[in-house]
């Protein structure tokens, strides 16, 4: 017999091997999106073909089904690793004017004496993000909610771009350097808790993660007990709500006096 | 007739000292994540010498060591001088190149992916170059693998094709279109993202891509070390193959069913169907089908060298068998972990036993069992028994071999039944260090302390190997005559056509590529609005 009369019928082995291939994939279709479909009790379908497409993976919107009300604002900021990746010195020079109106608080060269975050050298995209939530009224405070209320999209993405022009000067909480202390480096794997260091700098940054060295150790103390409570809820999927629920108190007090104890100039250069 | 022997060698040396460098990063991982070890202030460090050991065991040591022996079983078995040597170096240079393009990021840090990608990870661009050149490189070689053997038919209308070179020429078949997944994972997906030309990455659609390559690339791996079952240790322990039609029929259920199965990796994955779900697991039950095959032949193959020995009774021949011969030993071995290995995989494929163990240390226990110990072992079975023909010298201690060889097996099995069992108790793999010190997990810390042990016997084993090796190039010269594959009892004069030709498997297996991945690949790529923002490593 030559190659050619090996794709035909005549062929014993072309009629056996297509044969069993063909047998097994029916067989397994059929069990796997007709069969087994409707030997799941809890699972209700309409007919034959609804089944089968349940089982292909095929997308369904369930008209019957409303989404629940949200109570409070969930954030809406989508932020890419390219979110005001390039600023021009115009918008820089726009934002400084705007971040005047910051001064009294984040302080006049971005660094603060009033346990408000330094925005000094802080990442675009963080900036960026917190006034566009605290605009929408995800994040809400008394004092900074009235501030951001009322800007626009250009001006929140100029400020951010300002403030990360800044260079990170030595914070005013002058305490002794602390040791990493174990949350911030290997988190507690145990209760699902990922090292701060590995999103917040001293290990890695991730998109949308502040650099946290130098910040005020009242301000971030308040922010995971925020976070851990469900007062603030501007966080994407919940990422830090689940860790702050998860930290004990102690780590809580660990994590924000280690960050609070380091000089921003040793935030890891990545840019 | 070895003629191109310092291609062949170049291959050997490349993959066993790219596999001594990865081996000694995989010894130093487990130390230092054990409780023996002080927990690592960067877990970054982790994952990138993890990068670095996937990166090479999973796609540069088992592709060389394939293309080495490849060359060696088309030129020994069709007894014809290799067509398109210079090609043959270009595919290993640019193997090489890849190699070394890929091991510099991976080394600074900036591609701490692990070898499976990872998305929506995305590390640097020269990391995914340096794979593209890898794989393009193995690519060459499955272009001459085809075209040797086509030469070799023209010279030799209706001969049966040795199966040596019909099992070689299989497996090349069948990393060149598994390959495929991967590739088009890396083009579509990841190096647009890594070259900044896209930020955003549909990453169900990138592992669904990936798991088209992950599953057949084990038995990509697997063909040189069942090539070496049927036709090289028969021969070596002074018996023959038992049949040589059941040899063809293992190797083209392979091609056909090793395919279409990947889905089994993406069992807890939303973004897949249940129904194809169910297929994939079906088909992969089917993949034991020609492991078992083989291992009734090789069986009844080993007892005809034992009878022929003088063995007798039921199972009294198995005194008969030549165990101080190294074949032997690397067999057996060989053959007891692909047992345990085997039935962790039926374990692995079963939709539902499988979520008990998803993403444990059970599943590195798995691979490493399977690859690391049955693949790997006979990797260095082929190299003994091959290193004489192509140095033209001997290698004389028989013994250190065989020591060589029983650290291997019992290393491996230190090394992976203590991560088999941490692995039901859930310890998740991927980890750069685990808190011993919680009482949840200290329990598990005798067996972790186990398995490092078990790591550097295997550490041992493979410094051994190489020394071995090395040795054997300065050992006194000898004529080690023609190199030979075993004969089979019945030894094929004709050979139906389809089992002398891969036309038609191949055609099958791409038919039920289509079937399987069909819809669940289109799904997702027309579907849109599956994207997500890409992680850069290392980048704010």
């Amino acid at each position: 017999m030559s190659t050619r009369d090996l794709f035909t019928f005549g062929n014993r082995h072309f009629r056996i091997g297509v044969g069993i291939v063909l047998g097994m994939l029916i067989v397994t279709a059929i069990a796997g999106f007709v069969v087994l479909p409707f030997a799941q009790p809890w699972v209700q379908f309409a007919n034959v073909w609804d089944a089968i497409c349940s089982a292909a993976g095929v997308p369904q919107r369930a008209a019957s089904v409303t989404a629940p009300e949200q109570t409070k604002r969930l954030s809406e900021v989508v932020l890419t690793s390219h979110t005001l990746a390039r600023p021009n010195q115009e918008a820089i020079g726009r934002g400084a004017t705007l971040a005047q109106r910051c001064a009294i608080c984040h302080g006049p060269t971005g660094v603060s004496r009033a346990d408000s975050p330094n925005l000094a050298g802080q990442y675009a995209a963080v900036i960026y993000k917190e006034l566009h939530d605290f605009r929408s009224g995800a994040r809400s405070n008394a004092v900074m909610s009235p501030f951001a209320v009322n800007l626009t999209e250009e001006e929140i993405a100029d400020i951010s771009n300002y403030y990360a022009y800044l260079p990170r000067l030595p914070a005013y909480h002058p305490t002794p350097q602390l040791p990493k202390p174990n949350i911030v480096i290997y988190g507690a794997p145990m209760r699902g808790i990922a090292p701060c260091g590995a999103c917040h700098g001293s290990l890695d940054n991730k998109t949308g993660s502040p650099w946290l060295e130098g910040q005020s150790e009242a301000y971030l103390k308040a922010q995971l007990q925020a976070l851990a409570s469900g007062e603030r809820r501007n966080d994407i999927s919940q990422q830090m709500r689940n860790i702050a629920r998860a930290m004990t108190p102690q780590e809580v007090e660990a994590a924000a006096a280690y960050y609070a104890s380091q000089p921003p100039d040793v935030v890891k250069a990545v840019d | 007739m070895l003629v191109n022997r310092k291609l062949i060698l170049a291959h050997f040396w490349f993959a066993f000292a790219v596999f001594g460098v990865a081996l000694t990063l995989g010894a130093w991982q487990m130390f230092i994540r054990s409780p023996i070890g002080t927990w690592l202030s960067n877990p970054e460090l982790y994952y990138r010498s993890l990068t670095a050991h996937g990166t090479v065991m999973g796609y540069v040591f088992p592709t060389l060591v394939a293309m080495g022996f490849g060359y060696a079983i088309s030129e020994s078995a069709l007894e014809q001088r290799l067509v398109g040597v210079r090609w043959a170096w270009t595919g290993f240079w640019l193997i090489v190149l890849g190699s070394i393009m890929a091991v510099i990021p991976i080394a600074l840090g900036r591609a701490s992916v692990l070898y499976t990608f990872y998305p929506p990870l995305i590390g640097n661009l020269f990391y995914y170059l340096g794979v593209v050149l890898v794989v393009v490189g193995s690519w060459i070689w499955v272009a001459l693998m085809a075209i040797n053997l086509r030469v070799w038919r023209k010279a030799h209308p209706d001969a049966p094709v040795p199966l040596a070179m019909f099992a070689n020429v299989a497996g090349s078949y069948l990393w060149a279109w598994t390959a495929v997944g991967a590739a088009l994972e890396l083009l579509l997906q990841i190096i647009p993202v890594a070259a900044g030309l896209k930020n955003t990455i549909d990453a169900g659609l990138a592992r669904i891509f990936f798991s088209w390559t992950l599953h057949a690339i084990v038995y990509f791996w697997l063909m040189p070390t069942y090539i070496a079952y049927y036709t090289i240790v028969p021969r070596a322990i002074g018996g023959r193959v038992y049949s040589d039609s059941m040899a063809r029929i293992s190797f083209i259920l392979f091609l056909v069913v090793a395919m279409p199965i990947g889905m089994h990796h993406t069992f807890a994955d939303p973004q897949v169907g249940a129904g194809f779900k169910f297929i994939h697991s079906a088909f992969t039950a089917l993949v034991a089908l020609p492991t078992l095959l083989t291992v009734f032949t090789i069986c009844a193959s080993v007892e005809i060298a034992a009878r022929l020995r003088g063995g007798r009774g039921l199972f009294g021949w198995i005194r008969a068998l030549p165990w101080d011969n190294p074949m032997m030993l690397a067999l057996a071995f060989s053959f007891v972990m692909l047992g345990f290995g085997g039935a962790g995989g039926l374990i692995n494929m079963s939709y539902q036993l499988d979520a008990s163990i998803h993403n444990t240390q059970w599943i590195t226990g798995h691979f490493h069992l399977i690859f690391g110990g049955a693949i790997v072992i006979m990797y260095f079975a082929i190299a003994y028994d091959l290193w004489p023909h192509l140095t033209g010298r001997e290698l004389v201690d028989v013994r250190l071999i065989r020591t060589q060889l029983w650290l291997w097996f019992i290393g491996m099995i230190v090394t992976t039944f203590p991560w088999h069992w941490v692995g039901i108790l859930g310890m998740p793999r991927r980890m750069a260090y685990f808190d011993f010190g919680d009482p949840a997990i200290a329990p598990q810390a005798l067996s972790v302390t186990f398995s490092v042990i078990g790591g550097f016997i295997l550490l041992t084993s493979g410094i051994m190997f190489i020394v071995i090796l090395a040795r054997g190039m300065r050992a006194p010269q000898v004529d080690a005559g023609p190199y030979r594959f075993a004969l089979a009892v019945h030894q094929p004069t004709t050979v139906p056509v389809a089992l002398n030709t891969h036309a038609l498997w191949v055609a099958l297996m791409i038919a039920l590529t289509l079937t399987n991945y069909g819809y669940p690949i289109l799904n997702l790529a027309l579907g849109g609005g599956t994207s997500v923002p890409a992680v850069y490593v290392g980048a704010q």
